[in-house]
């Protein structure tokens, strides 16, 4: 065997759970320009998988790959689901993924804007899924939303608000919630922390990390930002020019820099 | 227009007096229009688009529903016209006239006579027969709309039938009124697989349509598109376990027959905060009306409209 086949084994061993998502030579052009190019990865239960690299290197094209927002143009992503099932992403009718998008996965977007229902109120934004799950007990959904509100630190006499009257931490705060209120096993996060100022940034994190921990949820998470990273992530992947260019445990490729590219990303994280 | 337009009375003789084909459409129309329709009950409560024509009034007011009605019309049915329950407004009777002048069909203001029903806002409150074809008048025939203002998301969602985001919108009127508010175009599941809008029609009346042993048919004129409920198909107003549906209900009988089960319209009587209710269902009200002691209760109505009137007059030559 060859020693990469022999790092990216696709087979349990015995008393191990398998890869929950296997990504496979997953290339994407949009027409002449390079998307992102042969990207191979194996997401584990429970393990956070970050993506970093500059603005323009690839990171949200890889990320909407992962999460079938669009088809690759070549190259395959295989998810097991709750069943033990492995579905082949981009062959499945387009009823069953928005099944698994709604109910197994989430989708947490950089802009609370593109993942809310700006004129739903905060409990209808976090029952939605509920109700496409078919819960149809007002009470029930009603009380699962304010465990959730108070789960992500906003309070209950919030909860008739609508996301228009909240700050930018709150609406990022309540768009996880909406995420996570089906339970789901994935989460994609698309710069969850972006546009948002520092001290908000630091409260989310560590919420972000509390909840992922309890949930033992397994995360794609996308970022320029290299302290998101290293507070969040088991496992980065430095991304340049729509390639892989190293990965590796968090810790070692930020303490530990092999590739030029990544050695500058790290020296150029501000000192303070 | 080749004849001069000097009589609306097409009813008396067979012939329109007007030289249009029968019911103003060209048959090819009709028959494009006739295909949607059994596309569309073959498929109860799915949106059948159609090639909607320009018709001689504005839309909003009911082209959808009188490209239906001329599209079903037979020369020997029986036709009628209510806006808002009532046989006498200006679109009813408007469109009343023209059918009686292009098609040359009887019409009627009985709801037990007619064949063809065509409507806006209601329906009568006279069982349905069998037979009987209800025509309604389409606004927005979109149910996903107001949550989902994508035509391609809506689509998807009714092929993939993903109607959560329905309750989204009962949710939110629970959360803000304490019950479902919303009062018409209420949603509703017809045959256990699509989510329809019921048009304007208040929720009052969303119980009629299930089981009903009359065609309803619904033509938007905007939006080219039509949509069907067979005889006899189930229709369930959508709610939640523990907020099941309701109807409107009134403290108050109708004001002019006493109905307590029939569906109110609040009338301003005059400029000092005076209100009446009554049956908005015209035709029911008066054979109502007319069951009862008939002279006596014709006397007091218009007794009562008289001082009414003059009481305003007298106010406003006070100031």
């Amino acid at each position: 065997m060859m020693p990469d086949e022999i790092s990216r084994r696709t087979e349990a061993l015995p008393g191990e759970e398998p890869a929950l998502l296997q990504v496979e030579g997953l290339s994407h052009y949009y027409g002449e320009r390079l998307g992102c190019r042969d990207i191979s990865f194996d997401l584990w239960p429970g393990e956070v998988l970050g993506i970093v690299g500059e603005s323009g290197s690839g990171k949200s094209t890889l990320l909407n790959l992962l999460a079938g927002r669009f088809p690759p143009s070549s190259g395959t992503i295989r998810y097991r689901d709750a069943e033990g099932l492995t579905h082949d992403i981009n062959s499945l009718s387009e009823a069953v993924r928005r099944r698994i998008l709604r109910t197994e996965w989430g989708f947490v977007h950089q802009h609370p804007r593109d993942g809310l229902r700006m004129r739903v109120s905060a409990g209808g934004n976090i029952g939605e899924r509920l109700m496409a799950c078919g819960s149809r007990h007002y009470g029930n959904i009603r009380s699962t939303a304010l465990d959730w509100l108070e789960r992500v630190e906003i309070a209950a006499d919030r909860i008739d608000d609508r996301p228009t009257a909240y700050s930018g931490g709150m609406q990022q705060r309540l768009q996880i919630a909406r995420n996570l209120v089906s339970g789901p096993r994935l989460v994609f996060m698309d710069e969850p922390t972006g546009g948002l100022d520092v001290s908000v940034q630091a409260k989310l994190l560590d919420l972000l990390r509390q909840l992922v921990r309890g949930l033992g949820l397994s995360v794609v998470l996308v970022t320029h930002d290299l302290a998101v990273a290293r507070l969040l992530a088991h496992r980065l992947i430095v991304m340049r020019r729509g390639e892989v260019v190293e990965s590796g445990l968090s810790d070692q490729v930020l303490d530990d820099p092999h590739h030029p590219y990544t050695q500058l990303l790290v020296s150029s994280i501000l000192q303070g | 227009m080749t004849t001069t337009v000097n009589s609306a009375d097409g009813a008396s003789s067979n012939q329109p007096s007007v030289a249009y084909n029968f019911a103003y459409l060209d048959e090819q129309t009709k028959r494009m229009i006739r295909r949607s329709i059994l596309k569309a009950v073959a498929l109860p409560g799915y949106q059948v688009p159609f090639g909607g024509r320009e018709m001689p009034m504005p839309y909003g007011w009911g082209t959808g529903g009188i490209q239906v009605s001329a599209s079903v019309l037979g020369k020997h049915d029986v036709f009628k016209v209510i806006d808002q329950g009532s046989d006498d407004t200006t679109n009813a009777v408007s469109i009343r006239s023209f059918f009686a002048r292009v098609a040359g069909v009887r019409t009627t203001t009985d709801t037990e006579e007619a064949d063809i029903i065509q409507t806006r806002h209601r329906i009568p409150e006279q069982p349905l027969r069998e037979g009987q074809i209800m025509v309604y008048q389409v606004p927005i025939p979109e149910p996903l709309r107001w949550m989902e203002p994508s035509e391609a998301e809506t689509r998807t969602l009714h092929a993939l039938e993903e109607y959560g985001v329905m309750h989204v919108k009962l949710y939110e009127d629970i959360a803000r009124h304490g019950e479902i508010a919303t009062s018409f175009d209420y949603p509703v599941l017809v045959n256990g697989r699509y989510v329809m809008s019921p048009s304007p029609l208040p929720k009052f009346d969303n119980p009629k349509m299930n089981q009903c042993p009359a065609l309803q048919l619904f033509g938007a004129g905007r939006e080219k598109r039509i949509y069907a409920i067979p005889p006899y198909t189930t229709v369930k107003s959508l709610d939640f376990e523990d907020h099941p549906f309701a109807v409107q209900q009134w403290n108050e009988p109708c004001a002019i027959c006493g109905a307590t089960d029939s569906y109110l319209d609040e009338i301003i009587t005059d400029d000092a905060g005076g209100r009446m209710f009554v049956c908005s269902d015209t035709d029911h009200c008066f054979k109502r009306v007319a069951g009862q002691s008939l002279s006596a209760a014709s006397d007091e109505e218009g007794e009562f409209f008289t001082t009414e009137v003059d009481s305003s007059v007298h106010e406003r030559r006070k100031k």
